[in-house]
């Protein structure tokens, strides 16, 4: 049985939406009811269109905002009474890289100095040791120690890119949250990050919590896959299971989007119908079934529960695939 | 001309089209000319100065311009041309430590009510609405009436009127800041508020504060000569331009140079900052940019 790292129980994130004072009060539900098991060691990654709430996950769980309600517990001890000393303590064990590298990196500072930060709010350690620590992880991430000079827009995105994850792995933390880290890179570069990611997470013994939309990427780099609709998690299991056999229509029409790189391949023409429906006013019953080519009247009117069809493999869906 | 990601040589470049664009305005040209005047000017005043600017000597009060007394002499005797050269740095040091205090005040206040927001925000900026809701040279002169008057006291009563535009500035652009992925990720990194604000924030703050700062010099200078004049400001017999004005002012009519002097000293020391001021204003322009 393999450790869990992070366990994640009835999570909800809701954002209040001010209307007027008189009208009822509204909330956007951003992450609604979600569990997960992030085993140690694994890549889990989250899947889902914009809008689903994955970023939101993912801000929750490192408590870059505070969740409505639920429990969030890294290796064991609950993290959201955490206060002071305590919480700066999971702070450095949680890092997050953004999607964005243009706005990911202070504009003013020396890399230098973005990637010493945390070491500094950490650590007692010497000027001299912080640059020793600083020159060893930038090799790591396939830079030189002497980019350590120099300032963000002095770099490309890929580089970015890697002075953002030098910054997350320069505390020696024990998971990471990476945000869509190459969705703003060329493909060409975002092989390079992908492979550096996947090495270092050898390396240094991390588990990542891997966002994304682009289902290729989740082939090549995750253990685990969740799949998020409209703020809940739709279908959950190995990457091995969810890509052979997607059982939620939901995972099966986005798997059905993504373009193989064949050209003899022949696509059956199946789209999705509409657009991911408001977080704040989501459809009854199953959240997906208006879109659903397989919805019937039990759909519109009974959400369903996230149940286990096969060992490890969670589909929330009246009529799963 | 739009910021590339290369550094060394578009910053070069940026800079040569800095120069480019100050060269082409003629009004900026003449507002620098006239700055750099007033700078050398009250950096050598002792030198250029040819009495003791409090010196009196009633024997030769009230003379007329000639080439003993280039701007002739006041009621006591005194050497106006000397008078008014070392009032170039009290205006200087006036400037300079105004835009000093209320910089900073309203830096610290905008940048805590833009980073905390909510309640925070409201009662600070509630604040700064309660000083902008009097005319600022009535503010001043109230200030000014209240602590009594002298040069600390011109100083105070000046940066307290005018440090609610930089907080308003500062204020906006720690608002945009704020969310910013790189701020978050200081976050993340387990940065406390204080660090945030202060290392992160702040320093992206400053730099529409300071062009803000140099357009309102002329202005300072203005309040400062205003409050001199209506006898609130610098006290006799420190040689400040607005008093000088006002203690000519009996005599207007028959010597006129003890008034003229300074004031036309007052308009060109404004007219320069304001000059300055715009043409900063516009080279930082990015429409107006290549």
């Amino acid at each position: 049985m393999v450790e869990t790292l992070i366990k994640i129980r009835d999570l909800k994130t809701y954002f209040p939406v001010k209307k007027s004072i008189f009208s009822k009060k509204l909330f956007v539900r951003a992450v609604d009811n979600v569990n997960m098991d992030v085993p140690k060691g694994s890549t889990f990654a989250v899947v889902g269109e914009s809008g689903s709430g994955k970023t939101t996950l993912a801000r929750t769980v490192l408590r870059l905002i505070e969740p409505t309600s639920g429990e969030i517990e890294f290796e064991g001890k609950d993290i959201l009474g955490l206060r002071g000393k305590d919480l700066l303590e999971v702070r450095r064990n949680m890092q997050i890289v953004f999607q964005d590298p243009y706005n990911s990196l202070h504009p003013r500072k020396l890399i230098k100095n973005i990637i010493g930060e945390g070491m500094k709010i950490h650590f007692k350690i010497s000027e001299i040791e912080i640059r020793d620590r600083i020159a060893s992880v930038l090799k790591e991430v396939g830079l030189i120690d002497d980019h350590m000079y120099r300032y963000a827009h002095e770099f490309s995105g890929g580089q970015r890119q890697r002075i953002a994850f030098a910054r997350a792995i320069v505390l020696k933390p024990k998971f990471i949250v990476l945000d869509e880290p190459t969705s703003a890179l060329d493909v060409s570069v975002q092989a390079m990050v992908l492979k550096m990611l996947k090495e270092i997470k050898v390396q240094e013994n991390l588990t990542y919590m891997f966002i994304t939309h682009n289902l290729s990427l989740v082939d090549y780099i995750a253990d685990k896959v969740a799949v998020m609709y409209v703020g809940e998690v739709v279908e959950m299991g190995d990457k091995t299971t969810i890509f052979k056999h997607p059982s939620h229509p939901y995972t099966d029409l986005l798997m059905a989007s993504n373009p193989i790189p064949d050209p003899k391949f022949v696509r059956e023409k199946r789209l999705m119908k509409g657009e991911i429906p408001s977080s704040i006013n989501p459809p009854s019953g199953c959240r997906f079934h208006n879109r659903c080519p397989f919805a019937d009247e039990r759909c519109a009117r009974e959400e369903p529960e996230l149940r286990e069809i096969k060992p490890g493999h969670l589909v929330r869906c009246h009529y799963p695939l | 001309m739009e910021k590339t990601v290369k550094v060394s040589k578009p910053f070069m470049d940026d800079l040569k089209h800095t120069v480019f664009l100050w060269r082409k305005s003629r009004l900026t040209m003449i507002g620098s000319a006239i700055i750099l005047i007033f700078l050398l000017m009250a950096a050598f005043a002792p030198l250029i100065a040819p009495y003791d600017p409090v010196h009196q000597d009633l024997q030769i009060k009230l003379q007329a311009p000639s080439w003993q007394h280039l701007f002739g002499t006041d009621q006591f005797g005194r050497d106006i041309f000397s008078r008014v050269i070392i009032g170039s740095r009290i205006a200087l040091w006036i400037i300079f430590l105004v835009s000093v205090i209320s910089g900073s005040i309203g830096i610290i206040v905008g940048v805590t009510a833009g980073y905390f927001g909510g309640i925070v925000d409201e009662v600070l900026m509630r604040i700064t609405d309660m000083f902008l809701a009097f005319p600022s040279l009535v503010l001043a002169m109230a200030f000014a009436a209240m602590l009594g008057p002298n040069l600390t006291n011109t100083i105070i009563a000046i940066s307290v009127v005018t440090w609610t535009t930089y907080a308003r500035l500062s204020r906006a652009e720690a608002i945009k800041v704020k969310s910013q992925p790189y701020i978050e990720a200081i976050r993340a990194a387990g940065g406390g508020n204080l660090r945030i604000m202060f290392l992160h924030v702040l320093p992206m703050c400053i730099s529409p504060v300071l062009v803000q700062l140099t357009l309102r010099m002329g202005t300072i200078i203005l309040t400062a000569a205003s409050l001199g004049f209506l006898g609130l400001g610098v006290q006799p017999p420190t040689p400040e331009w607005g008093a000088m004005v006002s203690d000519g002012r009996n005599y207007l009519i028959d010597q006129w140079w003890i008034s003229t002097f300074p004031g036309i000293f007052i308009a060109f020391v404004v007219l320069g900052f304001n000059l300055l001021g715009d043409g900063i204003r516009d080279m930082l322009d990015p429409r107006l940019r290549r």
